[in-house]
């Protein structure tokens, strides 16, 4: 096979990987601070597809564009949800924290069926079948641009911990609970903020996603699964590793499908993982925990 | 209020009256119109397309007067796309007064189905389902008049034959892509073993590729298909996949000579308007309507009328067969009798019809295996039917016209 099948191939995981590294970053940054996992992950990303879709056909803005006000209603509802149903089971067991998130997962499935049927749904933008081929190169437009937009979004992340008050503030919570709230913060309102800002990269990544592919309500769960895969792989609470395993399962999946069969390339990533789980259990960047 | 004896009169007289005229019209109802128990996967994860074949029986009763035949009663049952539901939802349409079943889309609710027909005695027509099983089993009250697969594909073969023979065009290599479920590999494996049979067929398959049915991205397989450098694509695909498979076909820069589909997806609404002149090119091997048919117009002028939007396809075209020969088969037998509408049944010979062939007859095992499968090809938005020659409204055109070119 020529080996530009192979660099093709590589350059459109990579990309594709970029995207489910933001999606990723959200579970992650959620699990870094308020320790909950969140199970909704995924159903949350089609309900931001299915924003854009439905934004995209009353305002015919590109879904680039569009990844602002996504990601603020993302980051609303995130808030609220914290705020309202999730803070109160912050000390419970997990299994009832797990069925929490299970419960609004399923509830979230169950109305986009309702609203938007079964069927996949997709937008066509100016470059929706636009590639750009650099020699033997060819890559798909959309990926690029969504790939780019992901970058931004993840810098614009990583600046607001690493150089604003409240972004300190979120990381002081994430480090010493006790201590965040003898220094008189206001942890559940930091807690609600942070599970917002989770929300809000996933927004983002939808509406960044319906640029690359359709959407269904059935498909939360399975990017659920891939945002798992990519948080445990790249480490857990890591922002870094998220994007990491990110870039490292969609690399994976498009050259164990490449050099195997295409159909089994999820298996790749999932051997990835049971590999970083076998020789790095806390993950490529993660930490260990006491 | 006041009950004197004038009113107790009154109502008696209402009573006797009513309990005198409701045997009568009771009766008169039975023979007025056959009660056809309509199985089909209305909800779960075929809802569309029991909610598409489900559109024809509005249209239905209308052409049956017609073409002078009974109107039915049509008693809906939803499978919910679940074996188990559909073998429950035949039972309780028996239960309720079916008089004769039809349905059920898929080939496993279909079994489950005719067991019970079967069992009841109730004669089961079946719509669509193409697992060979269902009319091997030696039931006496199960009729199909839908082809099987080993049909479907080798009418697909002998139709590829005549397209190339009609446009110059012989691929010599072909890429043979497939869903990786149950109807995906079933496809593929009669694929190797029907092809055998047509050594004219030109092509050698230099790769077979499978892919995941709930695929998020097909760049991989598409990369895979194109390193191949083969001049044909074979598909065996479903809607969305087919729509993510054209979207890299156009993205990676590759238009094969031929795009040849054995499956659904390529020549539905859905593919059609979401791709717009990118949907152009791609002839699909199905079982269709011949457009040349009296019936077939009138049936696609009466689907135009009711809805607009929505092109005339197999599930309306058998569908509404199956309702046609309960209809014919009432009138025949002159009783809803089962036994007698199973005889009536087994003796149709529907000439006027709408699917290609010499029409609906059905052989000692209950299968209509005269039937016709057709090649059409997607042109301007439009379908159009090019294969075989007697039931086609059009000339093939290969090769496909390159995306980029569009």
């Amino acid at each position: 096979m020529p080996v530009e099948i192979y660099l093709n191939v590589a350059a459109s995981g990579l990309l594709t990987g970029l995207v489910y590294g933001l999606m990723a970053l959200g579970l992650s940054v959620i699990f870094g601070v308020v320790r909950v996992v969140n199970f909704a992950h995924g159903e949350m990303m089609t309900l931001a597809m299915y924003l854009t879709l439905l934004l995209f056909s009353a305002l015919k803005l590109d879904p680039l564009v569009l990844l602002v006000p996504i990601a603020a209603v993302l980051f609303v509802f995130g808030y609220l949800l914290q705020a309202g149903l999730i803070n109160p089971f912050i000390n419970r067991p997990e299994h009832s924290q797990f069925m929490l998130l299970v419960a609004i997962g399923l509830i979230l499935v169950n109305a986009q069926l309702i609203a938007f049927g079964p069927d996949a749904q997709g937008i066509r933008t100016a470059y929706s079948f636009d590639s750009y081929q650099l020699g033997p190169l060819i890559v798909d437009a959309s990926k690029v641009y969504a790939a780019g937009a992901a970058l931004v979004v993840a810098a614009a992340l990583f600046a607001f911990f690493r150089f604003t008050l409240r972004g300190k503030s979120i990381r002081a919570c994430a480090d010493n609970y006790q201590g965040a709230l003898v220094v008189g913060l206001n942890v559940k309102h930091l807690y609600a903020l942070t599970f917002g800002i989770g929300a809000a990269c996933v927004g983002a990544a939808g509406a960044m996603l319906m640029a690359v592919t359709d959407v269904t309500p059935t498909i939360g769960p399975s990017y659920t699964l891939l945002a798992f895969v990519i948080v445990i792989t790249g480490g857990l609470g890591s922002m870094g590793g998220a994007l990491l395993g990110g870039l490292l399962i969609g690399l994976t999946e498009a050259l164990g499908g490449v050099l195997f069969t295409p159909s089994a390339k999820s298996m790749f990533a999932f051997g990835l993982l049971v590999l970083v789980l076998l020789f790095r259990p806390q993950g490529i960047l993660g930490r260990k925990t006491a | 209020m006041s009950f004197d004896r004038r009113k107790f009169n009154q109502a008696l007289a209402a009573a006797g009256v009513l309990s005198a005229v409701s045997p009568f019209a009771s009766v008169r109802a039975q023979t007025k119109a056959l009660k056809v128990g309509l199985l089909l996967p209305r909800s779960g994860i075929q809802a569309g397309i029991g909610q598409d074949c489900y559109r024809v029986v509005e249209i239905t009763n209308p052409l049956l007067r017609e073409l002078g035949l009974p109107a039915l009663e049509i008693m809906s049952g939803d499978t919910e796309s679940n074996v188990d539901v559909a073998r429950s939802r035949a039972e309780r349409l028996i239960g309720e007064g079916a008089q004769l079943l039809v349905g059920a889309f898929d080939s496993g609710q279909t079994t489950a189905i005719a067991q019970v027909a079967e069992q009841r005695g109730i004669p089961l027509v079946i719509n669509i389902a193409a697992a060979p099983p269902i009319t091997e089993q030696g039931y006496k009250f199960v009729f199909r008049n839908f082809p099987t697969a080993p049909m479907i594909l080798g009418d697909a073969f002998a139709n590829q034959l005549e397209v190339f023979a009609a446009t110059g065009v012989s691929p010599k290599t072909a890429v043979f892509m497939h869903v990786n479920d149950t109807f995906g590999v079933a496809m593929q494996r009669g694929f190797t073993g029907v092809m055998k049979k047509f050594p004219a067929i030109p092509y050698k398959v230099v790769e077979t590729i499978a892919y995941d049915p709930a695929a998020r991205d097909l760049s991989v397989e598409v990369a895979k298909a194109k390193a191949t450098g083969a001049e044909a694509l074979i598909l065996v695909s479903r809607l969305n996949d087919a729509i993510l498979l054209t979207r890299e076909l156009v993205k990676q820069r590759w238009t094969p000579k031929a795009v040849l589909s054995m499956g659904p997806g390529w020549y539905e609404d859905q593919y059609l308007k979401t791709l717009g002149k990118l949907a152009d090119g791609p002839i699909s091997f199905v079982p269709w309507y011949d457009p040349n048919k009296k019936l077939a117009q009138r049936l696609l002028a009466a689907q135009h009328k009711a809805y607009p939007d929505i092109s005339l396809n197999t599930n309306h075209v058998y569908t509404f067969e199956a309702l046609l020969v309960a209809a014919d088969a009432f009138k025949r037998a002159g009783s809803a009798e089962p036994k007698a509408l199973a005889d009536a049944i087994r003796t149709t010979d529907i000439k006027n019809n709408v699917s290609p062939g010499p029409g609906i007859l059905f052989n000692a095992k209950g299968q209509n295996d005269k039937l016709k499968d057709s090649a059409i090809q997607n042109r301007g938005g439009k379908l159009v039917t090019v294969a075989p020659k007697d039931a086609a409204n059009a000339k093939p055109e290969l090769p496909m016209k390159p995306y980029q070119q569009r």
